[in-house]
């Protein structure tokens, strides 16, 4: 249980960052790419976009591999899809349940 | 609708509380699959070279066509992918599905799922790009939890 919040807070906490996104937009727009290539998207250094790539990596967001000389990264909707089935769906279900109470009390009620 | 550009190559990878046998296990047994997999029962031996195959709930059509490519238990599988379950779908060429499992830290295994060679499926690509992080999630809850996801 407590390893599970871990791996949230690691997700949540690389979401947090603009960076971050803009590196997860831009993978989501054409996946497998190397470093270099995404550096040339930030007017940032190498050292710093390996630092968030580390981040990302690290949430599980980013999954790395080798492709002969090449490090691709790969976007990984994994975990997003986790903290959708954790975090979203239980409290949308809840709205949805409270309006079909509401229905239900306003069609007795007529 | 937010479109993307779909590579020929597509990783997903999920870390599961259980041993490498144990997901393996999910990957190639039918009542496994039948509680994660959109309800598929998947068929093969797992040797190298057997047909692949998986069908629907009823078991009345073959909705997955392939090969087993490569199959070292409980460690890695790869094995070609044709969608039958769309018309669309069914006329593309083959792709490649490979499964690679790895013992981690605290009794996990890590799983990685790599879907390529889409090279000749440009539609396959668009339409499991969803359906890889369901199905994962799915296995992960379900081997965790002897439970499907709700």
């Amino acid at each position: 249980m407590l390893a599970e919040m871990h791996d949230d807070g690691l997700v949540f906490k690389a979401l947090a960052d603009p960076t971050r996104r803009f590196l997860l937009d831009r993978l989501f727009e054409h996946d497998g790419r190397t470093l270099t290539e995404l550096e040339s998207e930030l007017d940032m250094t190498r050292f710093g976009v390996m630092k968030h790539l580390r981040v990302l990596e690290d949430a599980g967001l980013v999954v790395s591999r080798r492709s002969g000389r090449e490090k691709l990264h790969f976007l990984n909707p994994v975990p997003i899809r986790q903290i959708h089935d954790r975090w979203i769906d239980k409290y949308t279900e809840r709205r949805i349940s409270a309006l079909a109470t509401l229905k239900g009390q306003l069609e007795e009620a007529q | 609708m937010t479109t993307t550009a779909i590579g020929t190559t597509q990783v997903y990878q999920v870390f599961v509380k259980a041993t490498p046998e144990q997901v393996w296990d999910a990957i190639t047994k039918p009542e496994f699959t039948s509680r994660y997999f959109y309800g598929s029962h998947v068929d093969s031996t797992f040797e190298p070279g057997a047909p692949f195959r998986s069908y629907s709930p009823d078991k009345e059509q073959l909705w997955v066509d392939g090969e087993v490519l490569e199959s070292d238990p409980p460690r890695r599988l790869s094995h070609s992918w044709r969608a039958l379950y769309d018309e669309e779908l069914a006329g593309e060429q083959h792709s490649r599905v490979t499964w690679e499992l790895e013992p981690a830290d605290g009794g996990v295994t890590k799983l990685t799922v790599v879907h390529d060679e889409l090279e000749g499926a440009p539609k396959t690509a668009q339409n499991v790009a969803g359906g890889w992080m369901y199905i994962l999630s799915g296995l992960k809850t379900l081997v965790e939890t002897g439970e499907p996801l709700a």
